[in-house]
């Protein structure tokens, strides 16, 4: 048959069988990711999702350098068991904000999407410093180095600029005032605290999160992450049913 | 031009350039992981350039046009197999970790943490001990499918030691906490730039000797190799587009955010598994597998359709790692239904490949290589068979986030790509090092067996784990509450968890003795005289 013939060409010349690759194997990706880019129904519109505050965002920072995708989800998904479990289902809009994308693939420990609020602080500090000491059989790793080590705010304002240039809306005003706002979310007694809350909402709480008032550490930041993920959407508001949210 | 040492003179100013710059820049950051990655750029600066000036002063670098590269082959097959122990002896050890907690975690050495190690184990694997394995295995079957010499002079030996650079870049900033958290992606910004540059080095060196052809036909392994390295290119660049945070600051952050972060990943890791680790693998087993058993490929166009729709169908496969997330449900079905499709052309060359064996089945009792490529060919089939299964919504309900994922992956890793490479390994040592055989074929009978009923161990573990979990997940109590807490399904595994770590470590003996075989039979007397390389080329087309 002539077909098989015509296959010789791409055997003969090796820049057209570059070129054959190239083509065959950029379709799957055009199809599926770029229409992500345009197709507005992808992202659901709702009230509530904003930039991480700078304390936040750097916590967020020690959760992705230490690597906690690989072992917690960051994705409940519409099944009766996940969302009796975890909460409300995750909704696209509420990762938004997220470079990178923390969705994880494996649960050897629980899902984290909704885990804001449903500790205390104390809790998430004892069990990070040496997990089994709240829950005897965990298979976690100890971060109890967290809670010695002082939060490095030299690079932060560089990375709220970054992170501006892949598209967070920070203002000029937010990322000018980061280290103060920093500061104040994790004092309690702070008189920068409603400022801190004009610029990214009421709902932000200043909180002593490590239990040390005297020192701004990497556990401040982190437990400030953990607290406030999964609680900046009101689900009671939310109408998963509506059309524009059917997808 | 300087014929002594074509290209050497170049790379070696070059060299010295970048050490150069990286010791300004080590200088002028106040990053101290920057510094810390830095210094070990100006540390292979100065090794490399102390080597290339003792290269090229004594002509070791020398253009022999009528012989084939042999010694970048060489150090490839020892790279392949001491990162093939350092990958796998990590994955050990965080196994450990997960049966005992206690007793392998060090609170105040943070960076022995699994969050840490876990991505060190798994660049290891893929990218050191799978990415050498693909790189020399190429250099070797490119060279003698074209009748032709490595092309670009120095350029095959800056690829294989830009590599290395590359993988040692990577696992000490795992260790030292950089990473862009994205699965098989963590390398951060700067270590992506330069895997690039290595990269299309790699492309010209192979597309360049596939120009010095003395073949009309690019053999059939040679378009594999190519996919993979045409394909993987296209991949790293476009997942890891990324804004750093400053020139001399570690940390970038990507330039795609959330659902579309997650698709264009995912894009990307799918096909890490669909590029990396089948089609450079599939080459592997064009060349070595008929050449081992002396019989022709089994089908010339079974290769074509298994080729053209192999590639095809498997970079649109991305969206069912993210089955009932916030992805659309249009590209989930998209990714599922190709998924499905994918299961043909997977077995079309699993197929081609044990057909290859017409007429020489008995080599499967006399020859143990023979059988780890087979049965190599095999854990292909079977694990393109459950992929593809759990690939359904449906089925993903359940297996998606339990440790079934994972004894997927090492039957594919152990099965397929571990025991295509120790084969093409094995079959090419004796030629490398001009050797009438192996040391030992007992020896390679003891892996067979070591290391096979290591992964049955594996994979059988994670089967009962996996679905396990995964049931206790949605279990009910008949007054309609959860059955079982979080915590109660992770100490459900406890011994599957140790049958695991059993498991690998049995693979890793198997290694290791394959390592001791394989360093004794360089040992061995030389079969023929050392004089002739190769044989010599025709002396004109």
């Amino acid at each position: 048959m002539s077909i098989w013939k015509h296959h010789g060409k791409f055997e003969r010349h090796s820049l057209a069988l570059v070129i054959g690759i190239l083509l065959v194997v950029s379709v799957g990706g055009l199809v599926e990711i770029a229409p992500l880019f345009w197709l507005e129904s992808t992202i659901e519109k709702v009230k509530g999702v904003r930039p991480y505050t700078p304390l936040e965002q750097t916590g967020r920072d020690i959760y992705v350098r230490e690597g906690c995708y690989v072992c917690h989800s960051q994705m409940i998904r519409p099944l009766r068991d996940e969302v009796e479990r975890y909460g409300p289902y995750s909704l696209a809009a509420e990762s938004m904000y997220d470079h990178p994308f923390q969705w994880g693939s494996k649960r050897t420990g629980p899902d984290l999407a909704r885990v804001g609020g449903k500790y205390s602080d104390s809790w998430h500090r004892d069990h990070l410093i040496d997990p089994r000491s709240v829950v005897p059989e965990s298979v976690m790793p100890p971060y109890a180095f967290m809670a010695d080590k002082d939060l490095s705010l030299r690079d932060v304002q560089d990375r709220m600029r970054a992170l501006t240039a892949v598209g967070v809306p920070y203002t000029q005003d937010q990322i000018d005032s980061a280290r103060a706002d920093m500061e104040a979310q994790a004092d309690p007694f702070s008189a920068d605290g409603p400022a801190l809350r004009k610029r990214y909402g009421e709902k932000v709480v200043s909180r002593d999160f490590d239990g040390d008032p005297e020192r701004l550490t990497e556990l401040d930041a982190l437990i400030a992450y953990l607290q406030m993920l999964g609680t900046l959407v009101d689900f009671s508001t939310y109408q998963a049913a509506a059309p524009a949210n059917e997808r | 031009m300087d014929r002594g040492s074509p290209g050497g003179s170049v790379l070696l100013v070059l060299t010295v350039l970048g050490g150069l710059l990286f010791a300004v820049a080590a200088a002028a950051t106040h990053d101290p992981l920057f510094r810390f990655q830095a210094y070990i750029f100006v540390a292979a600066a100065v090794l490399g350039g102390f080597a290339l000036t003792a290269a090229i002063s004594s002509g070791q670098l020398r253009d022999e046009p009528d012989k084939y590269m042999d010694g970048v082959v060489r150090a490839g097959v020892i790279a392949t197999m001491f990162w093939a122990a350092v990958g796998m002896l990590v994955g050990v050890f965080i196994a450990t970790q997960l049966s005992w907690p206690n007793l392998f975690y060090f609170p105040e050495a943070g960076w022995l943490n699994f969050g840490r190690l876990r991505p060190l184990h798994t660049s290891g694997v893929i990218f050191a001990f799978g990415g050498n394995a693909l790189i020399c295995t190429s250099f070797y079957v490119v060279q003698r499918t074209c009748r032709a010499r490595l092309f670009g002079g120095v350029m095959p030996w800056f690829v294989f030691w830009g590599y290395q650079l590359f993988i040692v870049l990577a696992a000490t900033g795992y260790l030292a906490g950089i990473t862009q958290s994205r699965e098989y992606a963590e390398p951060e910004w700067y270590v992506d730039l330069w895997l690039t540059i290595v990269w299309v080095a790699y492309l010209l060196v192979f597309l360049g000797t596939l120009w010095k052809r003395r073949e009309p036909h690019i053999y059939v392994a040679n378009w594999f190799y190519l996919a993979f390295i045409v394909t993987v290119a296209m991949l790293h660049i476009v997942n890891n587009l990324a804004v750093p945070v400053g020139l001399l600051n570690h940390h970038s952050y990507s330039l795609f955010a959330g659902v579309q972060d997650a698709l264009t990943q995912w894009w990307y890791g799918h096909n890490a598994v669909g590029f990396f680790l089948t089609a450079g693998f599939l080459g592997m087993m064009y060349y070595f597998v008929p050449k081992r058993v002396e019989r022709p490929v089994y089908s010339y166009r079974l290769s074509i359709v298994h080729f053209w729709s192999l590639i095809f169908i498997y970079i649109w496969a991305g969206p069912h790692h993210l089955h009932y997330t916030a992805l659309p449900q249009w590209a989930q079905t998209l990714g599922m239904t190709f998924s499905i499709m994918l299961w043909m052309p997977s077995w079309g060359g699993m197929i081609n490949g044990l057909m290859t064996l017409s007429g020489a089945w008995d080599k499967l009792r006399t020859d143990p290589v023979v059988r780890m490529m087979v049965v190599a060919i095999a854990f292909y089939g079977m694990s393109t068979f459950e992929g593809p299964v759990m690939a359904i919504r449906a089925v993903n309900a359940l297996s998606h986030y339990t440790d079934w994922t994972i004894g997927h992956v090492h039957s594919g890793a152990l099965g397929w790509v571990g025991f295509i490479s120790f084969g093409a390994i094995y079959c090419l040592v004796p030629w490398l090092w001009k050797k009438e055989a192996l040391f030992s074929n007992r020896l390679v009978e003891w892996h067979f067996w070591i290391s096979t009923t290591g992964i049955l161990l594996y994979i059988c573990a994670m089967w009962v784990s996996g679905i396990m979990e995964g049931l206790m997940w949605r279990e009910y109590t008949p007054q309609g509450f959860l059955a079982w807490s979080f915590i109660e399904t992770v100490s459900a595994k406890h011994v599957e968890n140790v049958i695991r770590m059993v498991g690998g470590l049995m693979y890793l003996s198997g290694v290791l003795v394959m390592i001791y075989n394989l360093w004794r039979t360089v040992r061995l007397p030389s079969a023929e005289p050392s004089v002739a390389l190769s044989a010599p080329l025709p002396a004109a087309a």
